[in-house]
This record gives structure tokens, sequence and C-alpha cells, in this order.
């Protein structure tokens, strides 16, 4: 059954992606450690955990996109998820340290002993295991999603809602983490890491692994993400996006159906934070900022919601676009940003995918007319059908 | 009232009010395994009210609500409902307009609805063979591929109620099935509803009297929230209270 | 008591107190040049001489005389071994510092080698407390007396129990009597006085009430008879309880404070969320953008004319509203019209539109926090009871009130707000009806936006002026306007003071951070109880 599942999400443009993917899991780091200093083909050290980054920030676009494209839950929070990710791997990384730290105590982190702790706190046991803190990345975004999600959905928080109540999710997180007493390294949050797996941190090769591993991570949610939404419970979950109320009727539990993409969308998230971390060195509350979390959102809508490529080219896009800016013009990246998403919402409903999409289906249907792949209903048409939005009072 | 063993639907004494508002008023309706009730009555009459009490979709504040002589469809909610074998047909014509409606038949499919087996649901031949056949009798055979956002008005209605003939359903709830079709559309639906009849039950809610005569079922003239005639068209359609209030002289 | 073991400085603190209270009421005041010889005529001579000497002080009735007197019998008054020169010291060491007793000059520093102590006995010392008690507890002036006995009661000595007396027989207004009796009271619990006037003195003391008389308390019970100490932690307990009520209800009060502040920020999003469903994520911009308004006035004050510094809020409101709601229907006109129906899409565009308003503030008035100062009638604080209550906050309180009860008018009373009731209600049958229902959407929205511009010269007299201001509103807001209810301005009014008040409730326990994110995982749960708020409409036209 399983095999047969997989065997169906590998449509073609899944397979494409997914070797793209692997011959830039393969290609870049090769560029970077075969090729001779000075090389034109030869990408400079700091692109490898750039480029590395991005591709962590896709594999978050496309957890959110599996809620929000194909579910239609837009989750403001997901950041959160990302984070929680990041600092499980961060936890690993500080036990790394061991008593190469700046007081050299093997057991606690630098900012216990500074804060006059004497033991390790409960929930650090077991991080110094690279399994073990693997197993946390995804087991803890999962856990909140869950609990978070069977709460929100079983109540049926819909709509701008949940967007509101997410949001308040991770500020709550945010605060917390921000706290001393939390154990996570307050305002600073995790740093100075050392190794992973024994290999140091800010090596070359150990960069171009981990760049390596993100593109394969990337890869494998792609085909986790297609398996899913080409599966018929893929359908009901758009069916749950575009009339929520119908499908229940129809005897689906919306809750379950939210529910399952919620949690897998976390784990994807949680990943992503984890293999994010070690490329840029420090996890810190920061990361739960609201704002993050909504700008995942733009990332995913600029490229195109409800498709699998789109907010992987939104994401790296953005990305890129943001890095340039915030070198170049530093002052204008909120501008550029802020009208992004403007203009987005206003102009560009499907992101570029759509847009390719509409492209498309016009050369087509010019050159076909009988067998015309009918266009895709434009998102006001969706809309307008869809489950009403809890718009109040109407 | 009557004894509720032996019935398919069961309604006494329902109640609900929203804001003051009395909606359904101590209403009481009956209805028998394999046979069609038409209701018909004013617009705010409380006949879609009446279904989202029975699907679950609105709780009442009073009243006894049993499926199948025994279920208490009052503590479900509108998944259970439908699990147990009720279908609904909207008003308005919902479909999942983003979908194919090959897609739509086959989430409407009765097959389990847990997640772990939809995940992993493949269509045997029998399923392959069932929807083929629903799409040949809602004459949709021919749009099989294409969106359900691109089917007429009167199209969603039948791919509405193939989705429900798919469901497979122990009752039937269908409300104004045949508004904006076509007269000679308007007789094919009453013809296969009628035919659906013959082995579950119906209950179709309908303004179109001409659509009501060609039921040829029992009829229930509902008004403000509770049962005002019953009987045949004939026999309702002479009550003078009925023609005060709804038919009008 | 105080005796040598006091520091000068500390001394001259208290005394500088202590001349502040005497000095307020118009007073007798000798000339300096009459002043000058009675004070260095205190060095030369015997004890005996001192005692004329001051005699002849008394009999100026200056109070400046008082400090002076005091510094004498505590021995911390010098003379100049070669100018004979009378004066206060200041520092220590090689060098002191001098000062004019009479004009409190600096007289410049010299070595420690050339000044020398005014000698003092304890004969003189009883001389010199009388000299002070008939100045100030026996002064004819009856504020002079009350401020005097006041100090005694705050310095608590008992080495004045004596002179408290003297003041006390000799007292006739019942009111400066009865601060008098309480000192009294005061300064017995720390003498070995006998039990009989112990007991009699615990009630007067426990009726200072607050923390002062608490603390009294507390210390009385440490040296106190064993037979006395029940009594006296009765009335401990007893104030406690008194404490705890104000402390709650100086809770409450810090509650309203932060539930008014709430519902200004909150309440023009109650409009454009409840009343349109429209999510504004720029409405804490708008907020911002009422406190630039109110900097930019301020600043065009101060260099035009200073003297219209307390009308600058007054002016900076109508300002304010008229801007930020010309925004918000710029905004309404331009983006928002094209995504009715499509809330999370306007959720981003306006979120879009907040980054672009943030930078362009950002550009334009710099990164930092801009200083908005408070009006004279805004600063200060006042007691009410054991309540502590700054103008600021209760002048915020005030303003949300009328906010409110302002748009609950405009909702009710006026033409706009019939229309927008009915845009909101059925948009089709309004628009059929010729209401322009392009219009009134506007209007709603200007009306909102506003709103969050009153709203942000509010907040810039009690928070940071700084690009960010909104940012820190906005998920509170959002909060109150969903833990209220959508669509009802009273749900929003109710929302912001429960939530108010509950985190000030929190904060003593948790702490601040805690109490907020507390506040948040309930509101979260609350959500889940019930998804449509507190005061939630209900009925199949909302479920349609």
């Amino acid at each position: 059954m399983l095999t047969q599942a997989l065997f169906r999400a590998l449509d073609k443009k899944a397979i494409w992606l997914v070797a793209i993917l692997i011959a830039v899991a393969v290609l870049v780091p090769a560029s970077n450690l075969l090729l001779p200093n000075g090389h034109p083909l030869r990408l400079p050290n700091y692109a490898v955990p750039l480029f590395g980054k991005y591709l962590t920030f896709a594999m978050l676009a496309l957890a959110l996109d599996l809620v929000w494209g194909y579910c239609g839950i837009l989750s403001l929070g997901h950041g959160a998820f990302f984070a929680i990710g990041g600092y499980a791997m961060g936890m690993y990384l500080m036990r790394q340290i061991g008593n190469r730290g700046v007081y050299a105590n093997p057991i606690l982190p630098d900012f216990m002993v500074f804060l006059n702790w004497k033991e390790l706190p409960w929930y650090w046991y077991g991080f110094d295991n690279f399994w073990f803190a693997m197993l946390m990345v995804m087991l803890v975004p999962a856990l909140l999603a869950f609990v978070f999600g069977f709460l929100a959905f079983r109540s049926r928080v819909t709509g701008v809602y949940l967007s509101i109540i997410t949001q308040a999710m991770t500020y709550a997180l945010l605060l917390a983490f921000f706290r001393n007493d939390m154990g996570f390294g307050g305002n600073n949050g995790l740093t100075d890491f050392k190794e992973i797996l024994g290999a140091p941190i800010s090596a070359d090769t150990t960069r171009a692994a981990l760049f390596a591993a993100s593109a394969i991570a990337l890869a494998l949610a792609i085909l986790v993400c297609s398996m899913v939404v080409n599966s018929k419970l893929g359908k009901v979950m758009i069916a749950v996006r575009d009339a929520e109320s119908r499908t229940r009727f129809l005897g689906y539990r919306v809750e379950y159906v939210k529910l399952f993409a919620f949690v897998v969308s976390a784990v994807i998230a949680g990943i992503a934070g984890a293999l994010y971390v070690p490329q840029v060195g420090i996890i810190n509350p920061g990361e739960f900022e609201p704002s993050n979390s909504i700008e995942v959102v733009i990332w995913t809508a600029v490229g195109g919601r409800g498709t699998i490529i789109g907010p992987i080219i939104g994401a790296i896009l953005v990305n890129v676009g943001k890095s340039y800016f915030t070198g170049a013009f530093p002052e204008f990246w909120l501008f550029a940003l802020g009208a992004l998403f403007v203009v987005t919402t206003l102009f560009l409903p499907k992101g570029i995918v759509g847009l390719i999409g509409q492209y498309r289906s016009l050369t087509t249907r010019r050159e076909q007319h009988d067998r015309s792949a009918p266009a895709a209903p434009s998102p006001a048409e969706v809309e307008s059908s869809a489950d009403p939005q809890p718009k109040p009072a109407e | 009232m009557t004894d509720r063993t032996g019935t398919m639907l069961y309604l006494d004494g329902v109640s609900v009010a929203f804001d003051g508002f009395k909606a359904l008023n101590k209403l009481s309706i009956i209805v028998y395994p394999a046979e069609m009730l038409a209701i018909i009555g004013p617009n705010g009459a409380g006949k879609t009210t009446m279904m989202d009490i029975i699907t679950g979709k609105t709780r009442p504040d009073d009243g006894e609500v049993f499926f199948d002589g025994r279920t208490d469809l009052t503590r479900l909610d509108e998944a259970a409902i439908a699990n147990l074998g009720i279908g609904r047909k909207f008003q308005k014509p919902t479909v999942f307009e983003s979908q194919t409606v090959w897609d739509n038949l086959e989430m409407a499919l009765r097959k389990p609805r847990g997640i772990f087996a939809t995940l992993f649901y493949t269509a045997s031949d029998t399923d392959t063979a069932r929807i083929t056949e629903i799409l040949d009798t809602v004459r949709l055979l021919g749009r099989k591929d294409h969106l359900a956002a691109d089917l007429s008005h009167g199209q969603k209605q039948w791919l509405e109620i193939g989705m429900l003939l798919a469901q497979d359903p122990k009752l039937l709830l269908v409300d104004e099935p045949v508004a904006g079709m076509t007269d000679s559309e308007t007789v094919e639906t009453a013809k296969l509803l009628k035919e659906i009849a013959k082995t579950r039950s119906v209950v179709v809610v309908e303004h179109d009297m001409s659509f009501v005569r060609d039921l040829g079922s029992r009829v229930t003239c509902l008004a403000e929230g509770s049962v005002l005639a019953e009987g045949s068209l004939d026999q309702v359609s002479a009550n003078p209270v009925v023609i005060e209030r709804y038919l009008g002289r | 008591m105080i005796g040598a073991a006091m520091t000068f400085s500390r001394l001259l603190a208290t005394l500088v107190v202590l001349l502040g209270a005497l000095l307020v009421p118009a007073h007798a005041q000798t000339a300096d040049t009459t002043l000058s010889p009675l004070v260095d005529a205190l060095a030369p001579g015997s004890f005996k001489d001192r005692e004329t000497a001051i005699a002849a002080l008394v009999a100026t009735e200056d109070l400046r005389v008082v400090p002076l007197l005091q510094t004498l019998a505590d021995g911390d008054l010098y003379v100049g071994k070669t100018d004979a020169k009378v004066v206060f010291i200041t520092g220590s060491g090689a060098t002191l510092g001098r000062i004019d007793p009479v004009t409190a000059a600096e007289l410049g520093e010299v070595p420690k080698a050339d000044l020398e102590k005014v000698k003092v006995n304890n004969g003189l010392r009883r001389v010199i407390r009388t000299a002070i008690g008939q100045l100030t507890l026996l002064s004819d002036d009856p504020a002079t007396r009350r401020s005097a006995a006041q100090s005694i009661l705050r310095d608590a000595d008992p080495a004045n129990l004596e002179l408290l007396d003297s003041g006390i027989s000799a007292e006739a207004d019942p009111a400066i009597l009865q601060v008098m009796q309480t000192a009294r009271a005061v300064l017995t619990l720390k003498t070995d006085a006998t039990l009989e006037d112990k007991t009699a003195a615990l009630p007067l003391v426990s009726a200072i009430g607050g923390r002062d008389a608490l603390t009294l308390l507390t210390a009385a019970l440490a040296n106190a008879p064993d037979e006395l100490k029940p009594a006296i932690q009765a009335s401990i307990d007893g104030l406690a309880r008194d404490r705890a009520v104000w402390d709650a209800a100086q809770n409450v009060w810090y509650g309203i404070s932060l539930g008014s502040v709430l519902l200004l920020a909150a309440i023009g999003l109650a409009i454009t969320f409840g009343v349109m469903g429209v999510i504004n994520m720029a409405h804490g911009e708008m907020v911002m953008l009422g406190a630039y308004t109110t900097f930019v006035v301020q600043e065009t004050i101060r260099r035009y004319s200073p003297e219209l510094f307390d009308y600058s809020l007054a002016i900076a409101l109508p300002l304010a509203f008229l801007i930020t709601a010309l925004i918000g229907i710029a905004i309404e006109r331009g983006i928002i019209r094209w995504l009715y129906g499509r809330a999370l899409e306007t959720l981003l565009a306006t979120w879009g539109i907040s980054l672009i308003l943030q930078q362009s503030v950002r550009s334009i008035f710099g990164p930092t926090n801009r200083l908005v100062g408070n009006p004279s009638w805004m600063s200060g604080s006042f007691d009410l009871g054991g309540l502590s209550i700054t103008w600021s906050r209760l002048w915020i309180v005030i303003f949300a009130l009328v906010v409110f009860v302002t748009l609950l008018l405009v909702l009710k009373r006026t033409a706009l707000g019939l229309q927008m009731r009915a845009v909101t209600q059925n948009r089709r049958m309004a628009s059929a009806m010729g209401i322009r229902t392009p219009f009134v959407d506007a209007m709603t929205f200007g009306l909102g936006s506003g709103v969050a511009g009153l709203a942000g010269v509010a907040l810039s007299q009690i928070d940071n002026v700084s690009p960010n201001l909104g940012q820190g509103y906005i998920i509170d807001s959002f909060m109150v306007v969903v833990f209220g209810g959508v669509g009802n301005l009273w749900g929003t009014f109710v929302g912001a003071l429960t939530l108010g008040i509950a985190n000030k409730f929190l904060e003593p326990y948790v702490g601040a951070v805690l109490g907020k994110i507390l506040i948040l995982v309930l509101i979260i749960l609350f959500i889940q109880r019930r998804p449509r708020g507190l005061f939630a409409l209900k009925g199949r036209s909302v479920e349609a």
C-alpha cells in the first residue's frame, strides 16, 4: 500500500524536482570543495551555508503550504515549529561544546554557569545524543501542533480566528523563550557551537555536508508532501479548504484531516529549523517573532500556494532578494517586502506558478479548443463558493 | 406521539430559537423506511433549519430526533450523522469546485473515512465501476475530468445528487433539487428520486408544485416552524389554512 | 537616638525636608544681617553664654534657627578659629566645606585644623530642644505647628517626647492635636513607657494605617513586653488585611488603566475587524502615526509658541484623527476594497502596508524613540485612600471611556452609524435600498483608523514613541477583540477591562512576562470554548 501510494506521488513534476535537488546536493558542495580557488565556477565559502539557509526556508514554506495552500489553515505561527526544531538542534550542539566553553563546565552550557545553575534541567537530558535530539526535532513540534491543533480544530476555530491564535501561540513562545528561567539561554539563545557529530561546525566540509543534507531533506519533504496531496486524503484536504462544512456532511472528520496536515507540516518545519541552526550558527528567541511567521506566508504566496513547487520558488526568490536588498539598500527592504505583500494579494493571488499556469492554459487553449483543459477557476470564484469565512454578523 | 420503532426519521416536539426568533416550534415529523416525504412551505417556515437539526449542524433547544428508531441524532456531530447513512443535498448546490467531477464522486463514495484509510486509498475496480455507473445515472460521464466549477447550475445539482448516491445513504435529505433546472431536467430528477425512494427514505424540500406533484408522495406543509397540514398533495393544497398562509388565493 | 552617629549629610537632608515643610507659610523672617551676628554669638564663651545666645535666636522667631540649633545639639556645628564665624560643614577628611547657616551660601573649603566644634552638653541640649519646640510646636502659626508635629511623627525620635507633651498641653486646634497625639503614641511605643501607656498608644498608631503603621508596629513588636505582643500582633494583622484590600484595589486600578489602554488600541480594530470583517494588520501603525502626530505638534509648539504646550494634546487629537482617518480611507479605497470576502488576503495586504508605514516613519523620524512630553495637567500623581494614582493614567482612563461612549453613540444614533450597521448585516440589501456601500466602507475604515490615531495621541503619553510602537499593541488588540466577541463594541469593552485586570492580578504572583504568557494561553483556551468570543452574535444568519 505504502509503495503504491509513493509511486502515485511520483508524478513527473515531483520527479523533476527531486532530481534537481539531488543534483544540487552534489554539485554545490563539489563546486565549493573540489574546484580550486579563483575558478569561475567555484562557489565561495560564504555562499554554501547561505544557499543551505535558503533551502531550509524553502522547506518551511513548503510546510506552511501543506496547511495553507492545501488545507486552508493560514497559520501565522509556523515560525514557532521551525524555531522549536532549531532549539532542539541547538541543545544538541550546546551539549557537544562540553568543556570547551568559556567556563569549561563539562556538563552545563555557559549560560547556565553564568546564571549560577548547579544542575542541568531535566529537559536537557538526552540531548548529548544526536539521535535523541533528532527525534525531539520532530517530536516536540509534532506534539505542540497536535495539542494546539486538537483543541483548535475540534472546537472549529477557523479562518482569521485561527490565524490570530496561531500568532498568539508564537508570541507566547517568544515571551517564554526570552525568559532566562526557561533554561534556553534567554535573550542570547544558543550559540558558540563547536562541532556536530564530531566535525568542526564551521569547516568547509561540514558546511558542504549540511548543505547536502538540507537539499536531501527538502527532496524528502517534497516526496512526503506530494504523496499526501496526491492521495485521496489530499483531495479531502482541498475539499476542506474549499467547503469545510460540506466535507463534514460527506462524513469526513474535518478536525482530524486538519490535525494530520498540521502535525505533518509542523514536523517538516521542525526539521527545517534543525538544519537551519548549524548553518547560521545561532538560534535565539527572535525566531519566534510573529513577523517572521508572516514573512513565511508571503514566500508561499509569492511562489504560489496550493502547489508543491510554488513555495520553494517563492522562499528562494524572496530570500535572495532580501539578502541583496539588506546588503545594498537596507532602507528599502521593508518597503520592498511590504509592496510584495500588497502586490501579491492584489494581482498575484495564485503566485508566480499560477501566473505561469494561466499563461500555459491560455496557449494550450488556443492550440486545441476542444480538448482544452478548463482554466483553473480564478481565486475569486473559488472563494465565493467556499465555506464562508467567519464573516462576523452577516 | 407515535412509537418510534420502525421509523427511519423521527422528530418529536423539536424547537429551536435564534435570539428569540422561533425557527422551529414543536415540530414533529416521521419518515418511514423506503418512503418519500415532500415538504413545502413559505420562506422562513423552518425547512432548512429542520435539515440543519437532522444533520447535526444545529442543536435543538428541545425535542427528540431519532434515526432508524434508535439513534439519538442530537448527540452526534455532522460527520457521525453522515456516516450513519444520512446524506444531504444543499439548497445552493455545494460541490468542490476546484476538483474534478470524478474526484467529487470519489470523495463521496462510501468507503472508510479514517485519516490513514483515506491517505492510503487506491480505487479498486468495483469503486471505479460504481463511480462510472453513478456518472452515467447523473449524465456527467462525458464531463468526468472537468472541474466542478465549470458545470452549469443544473449539472451541479445533478453532481450533488450523484454524490448523494455515492454516499449510499439510508436517508436522503434533498433541499430544492430542481432550482435552476430546465423542465425536462426537472422531470428526470423526479424520476430519479422516485427510483431512489424505492429502497431508501427521501425527504425533499421544494417550492415547485408541479415537481412535487410528479413525485406523488406524501406532503407536509410547514409554516412558522411547525406542521400546518399533512396528506397527499391534493389534500394539502385544498386545506384552507395552507391556501391562506402559503399558496395564496 | 540620632546623636553623633548620624552623618551630617543625612541630617542635612532631614533638615531640608523639615525646613521645606516649615517654610511653606509666610513667616517671620529676620534680615540676614541681624541674624548672622546672633548666630556667631553661639560660639564664644561658656555654656551659659550659649544659653543666652539661643534665647536671643529664639526671640527672632526665624525658622532658619531650627536647623541651626538642631545641628548644634548634634554637635556638628563648627566655628572658624580665625574668623570666629559659625558654619555648617560638609564632607570629611583633611579639608571641609563650609556653609553659611543663615544664607545657605557656600563659603569654600578650609583645612580641618582651622575649624573648631561648638561645644555642647546635655544641659544645653535640653535647652535647645525646648527652644526648637517653642519655635515650632509652640509657634503662633498653626501651619508651622502642624508640620512640626508631622516631622516629629516622621522622625519618630523618642527624645522629642517631652517637647511633644508641652505642645500637646498648649494645643487648641483639634486637628493638630490629633497629629501630635499620634506622634506621641509612636514615640511612646519606642520608649520604655509603662504597659498602660503603650496599650493606650497602640490604637493611635494603628490608626495611621498603611505601610507606615505596619513598619512602626513591626519594629515595636520586636522589643515590646510579652504582655503587649498579642495586641500588637493583632493590630499588625488588621493592618495587613487592610493593606491587602488596598493592594487589591491598586491592582484593580492598574488593571483598569491597562484595560483602558487596551480598549483604546482595540476599539478602532473592533470597528474594522468586527463591523466590517476586515483584518487590519496596519492598525497598530495607525496608533503609531497618531503618536507621531503628537510629537510633531509638540515640536512645532516648542519652537513657535511654548506657552501653548499644555494645549498640545488638544491640538494633536483632531489632527491625529484626521490624518489617520485619511490614510485609512486611502488604504480602503486603494487596496482593501478589492479584497472583500477574502479575509486572509486582507490580513496579508494590510501587513504589507504596516511594513511600509513603519519603514516610512523610520526613514523620516529615525529609528530611535522620540520625546513626547506630558503637559502639566498630565504629570504627577495623587493619593486616594491607600491608592496612588497618576494623572496621566487617570486621564487616559477617562479619555478611553469618552471615546468608547462617543463611538457607541455614533453607531447607534447617527445616519452613518445606521448605514454602517445596515451594510454589516446585509450588504446587498443595503445597496438595493440606496445606501452607497463603497462610501460606507470607506467611512467605516476611516473611522476605525481615526480612532486608532486618537489612541496614538493618548499612548504617546505613557509609551515610547518609536516606529515599533504599533507592533507592541497589535497582538494585544486582536486578543481583546477576539476575546470580547466580534461585531460588538461592548464585547471589546468588557474584553479589554477583563484582560487588563486579569493581567495585573497575575503579575504580582508570576511576574509580568509569565503573566502575559498565561493570559495568551488562557485566551487560546478560551477561544476553544467559545470560538466567537464572549459576546458572540447568535443565530442562523451567523452560521450560514
